[in-house]
C-alpha cells in the first residue's frame, strides 16, 4: 500500500466510523447482553440471577401463551404476506401504465402507508364498529349482517390483517416494485413483440422474471415486518378477544414491561431472532430457484 | 391487449379479425384497455381513500348524527369546530411540537451520518470494507425489537429514560442501515471522474462530498428524508417503551392517550367525531410532504437500483 492509499483507507474508516460505533453500541453489545440476560432471571430491581436455559424451557414447554402467540403470529403472517404482496404488485402494475394524473394516483395509493399507524388504527376501529361502523352499514345495504369484527374471536385476526394490508399495499413495497418495473429494458418487450408474444406471455416471460429480485426483496421485508406485528393488537384489541390477537411481540412486550420478566423476555427476543433469521435464510435458499438476476447473483 | 384476439382456433380468429377490423379494431381496443386501466386505478384509489373519507365525514358530524341506524353517510352541516374542540381536549399542541422536535433532530442526524457512512463505503478502498458492508446489510434483518430490552437497560443506566435522547441519538450513529444502503447504491451510480478531477485540483474529500456529490445526490436524499420523516413521525413502539411522562409524548402516543382519556369536559371518553378529527390532523403533514416530494422520491429509488 502506498502512503496515499493508506491515507485514503484511513479516511474511509473515518467516514464509516459513526456506523461502526453505532453498530457496537446499539446492535452488537445489546445482542450479547440480551443473550446473557436470556439465561437469567431479572426483574430490574434485583441483580440478574443465572438460571441456565430455564427461560427457553419455560417458553417452549410450559408457557401456553407462547405457543398461542406463535400460532397467532404465523396465522397473521400467512394471510398478510401474500395479500399485501399481491396488492402491491397490482398497484405497481397500474401505476406503471401510461395514464394521466400519475401524481394524483400515486398519492392516493400512498396515503394509507404514510398515515400514522395509531391514526389508521383509530380510523379502522370506527370503520369496523359493529353497530354503527361504515363497513357493517354498507354490508347491511346488500342484506348482509356484518360480524362484530374486532371483538369476535373468529374475525379479530382477519380484521387486523385487513388494516395492516391497507396500510402496507401502497407503501415502500409498491414503490420498489414500481422502480423494478421501470427498470426493465424496453428492448426485451420489443423482442417479445417481434416473436409475436401476447400480453400474458410478455408478463409471464419478461415482466415476472425481470421483476423477481424486487419481489424477493419485498417478500423478505414483508416477512420481517409480519413477525413483528404489534401496534394494532396493542391499541385495538389488547390481545383479545380471548387471546385471539395475542401476537408474539405483544407477548414479549408484556413479559418485559408489564411483568418485568426481563430475562424471560430476552429469551423470547432471541427465539424471535433465530426464527426470523431461519425464515430469511430459507427465502434466500428458495430464491435461487425463482429469482432471476441479470448478470448473475453478484450484485 | 389486441393480441389476445389471436385465439388458437384459426376460424374463430379470422371471424374476430374481420369484426375487429370493421370496427377499426386497434384504436377501439386500446381505448377499451385504457378505460379499464383508469377504472381499475380509480377503484384501487377509492379503496385506499375510503377509510379516510369515512373518517372525514364522521369528523365533521354532530354527535347526534354519528350513532344512527340506518347511517347518515354525509353530515347535514360541516362542523369544523369539532377539530378545534378535539384539539383542546388534550395537550395536542405540545404533542405536535414534541413530534416536530424529535422527528427533525432524528431525521437530520440520519441524513448526515447516512451520507458520511455511505460516502465512506462507496468511494474509499480499505481492508475489510466488503465484509463490513455485509454486516451492515445483515443488520437490516435484525428487528430493533430484538434488542429492545438491553437498549432499554442501557438508556436506563444512562438516565435517558423519559427523555427524547433514545429516539434521537442512534440516528447520529448511522441510524437505520437502510438509508446508508440507499445512499451508497446511489453514489455508486455517479461517475467517479468528477471527484477524481476535483481531487487532482487539490479538493479535500469532505469538500468533494459537499460541493460535488451532495447536489447530485438530491433524489436519494429526498427519498431517505421521506422514509425517515415518516418513520419517526409515525413511530409508536419505541416512544411507548421510552416515554412515560405525558408532557414528552409524541403525536402517536398522544393519540393513544386521547383514545383512553376520560374527560370531565365531555363526560366520558372522546366520541368518534373527535377521534377522527385528530387522526386526520396527524396525517395531513405526511400527505403534504409526500405530494411535494414524490417526484424526487420515485427517481431516488429507480436510480439507486434497489432490488435484492
Amino acid at each position: 500500500m502506498t502512503a496515499r492509499q493508506r491515507r485514503k483507507a484511513l479516511k474511509g474508516y473515518l467516514y464509516i466510523s459513526p456506523w461502526i460505533a453505532g453498530f457496537a453500541i446499539f446492535v452488537f453489545f445489546p445482542m450479547l447482553a440480551s443473550a446473557f440476560l436470556s439465561l437469567t432471571q431479572y426483574d430490574i430491581l434485583a441483580a440478574p440471577r443465572f438460571i441456565g436455559l430455564a427461560n427457553y424451557g419455560y417458553a417452549l414447554g410450559v408457557d401456553d401463551y407462547f405457543w398461542k402467540s406463535v400460532y397467532n403470529t404465523a396465522h397473521y403472517a400467512v394471510l398478510f404476506i401474500p395479500l399485501s404482496l399481491l396488492g402491491s404488485l397490482g398497484a405497481a402494475l397500474l401505476l406503471n401504465q401510461r395514464i394521466r394524473g400519475q401524481a394524483v394516483f400515486r398519492t392516493m395509493f400512498f396515503i394509507p402507508s404514510i398515515t400514522p399507524v395509531v391514526a389508521s388504527i383509530l380510523i379502522w376501529m370506527w370503520i369496523l364498529n359493529y353497530e354503527f361502523g361504515p363497513l357493517n352499514s354498507a354490508l347491511a345495504i346488500i342484506g348482509i349482517q356484518g360480524p362484530p369484527w374486532l371483538s369476535s374471536t373468529r374475525w379479530a385476526k382477519p380484521s387486523v390483517v385487513m388494516m395492516s394490508v391497507w396500510g402496507a399495499v401502497g407503501g415502500g413495497n409498491m414503490i420498489i416494485l414500481l422502480a423494478g418495473l421501470q427498470g426493465i429494458p424496453q428492448e426485451l418487450y420489443d423482442a417479445a413483440n417481434i416473436d409475436g408474444a401476447n400480453r400474458w406471455q410478455k408478463f409471464q416471460d419478461v415482466t415476472l422474471p425481470m421483476l423477481s429480485p424486487s419481489v424477493f426483496f419485498t417478500l423478505v421485508v414483508g416477512l420481517i415486518g409480519a413477525l413483528k406485528i404489534f401496534t394494532p393488537a396493542y391499541i385495538a384489541t389488547d390481545g383479545g378477544p380471548g387471546y385471539a390477537t395475542l401476537f408474539y411481540m405483544l407477548h414479549l412486550f408484556r413479559s418485559a414491561f408489564q411483568s418485568l420478566s426481563m430475562g424471560y423476555a430476552s429469551a423470547l427476543a432471541w427465539l424471535l431472532l433465530v426464527v426470523t433469521l431461519a425464515l430469511v435464510w430459507l427465502q434466500f435458499y428458495l430464491a435461487s430457484r425463482w429469482v432471476y438476476y441479470e448478470g448473475g447473483m453478484g450484485r | 391487449m389486441r393480441d389476445q384476439v389471436a385465439l388458437r382456433l384459426p376460424r374463430i380468429r379470422s371471424v374476430y379479425r374481420s369484426v375487429y377490423r370493421s370496427l377499426s379494431g386497434r384504436r377501439l381496443h386500446s381505448a377499451i384497455g385504457k378505460a379499464i386501466v383508469y377504472l381499475l386505478a380509480l377503484a384501487f384509489g377509492l379503496l385506499f381513500l375510503a377509510p379516510f373519507l369515512f373518517a372525514l365525514s364522521t369528523s365533521l358530524k354532530d354527535p347526534s348524527e354519528i350513532y344512527l341506524f340506518p347511517p347518515k353517510w354525509l353530515p347535514s352541516q360541516l362542523l369544523w369546530q369539532n377539530y378545534v374542540e378535539a384539539w383542546s381536549l388534550a395537550p395536542f399542541t405540545r404533542f405536535l411540537t414534541n413530534t416536530i422536535v424529535v422527528t427533525g433532530f432524528a431525521m437530520f442526524g440520519q441524513l448526515v451520518s447516512g451520507c458520511l457512512v455511505a460516502y465512506g463505503f462507496a468511494r474509499f478502498r480499505f481492508p475489510g470494507r466488503d465484509q463490513l458492508f455485509i454486516v451492515l446489510l445483515a443488520t437490516m434483518i435484525i428487528p430493533v425489537e430484538v434488542t429492545i430490552i438491553p437498549s432499554f437497560l442501557l438508556f436506563k443506566y444512562l438516565n435517558w429514560l423519559d427523555t427524547w435522547l433514545p429516539l434521537i441519538v442512534p440516528a447520529y450513529f448511522g441510524g437505520s442501515a437502510f438509508y446508508i444502503f440507499l445512499m451508497r447504491q446511489f453514489l455508486l451510480t455517479l461517475p467517479r471522474e468528477m471527484d477524481e478531477a476535483a481531487e487532482i485540483d487539490g479538493a479535500g474529500s469532505l469538500r468533494i462530498l459537499w460541493q460535488i456529490l451532495l447536489p447530485l445526490m438530491r433524489p436519494a436524499i429526498a427519498t431517505a428524508a421521506i422514509f425517515s420523516f415518516v418513520r419517526h413521525w409515525n413511530a409508536f413502539f419505541l416512544p411507548l417503551v421510552y416515554l412515560s411522562k405525558q408532557r414528552l409524548f409524541t403525536l402517536s402516543l398522544g393519540l393513544r392517550y386521547f383514545q383512553n382519556l376520560e374527560s370531565q369536559a365531555i363526560g366520558g371518553p372522546p366520541a368518534e367525531h373527535y377521534l377522527m378529527a385528530v387522526a386526520i390532523v396527524t396525517t395531513i403533514p405526511m400527505v403534504i410532504l409526500f405530494f411535494s416530494l414524490q417526484q424526487y422520491f420515485i427517481r431516488g429509488i429507480v436510480m439507486s437500483g434497489i432490488k435484492g
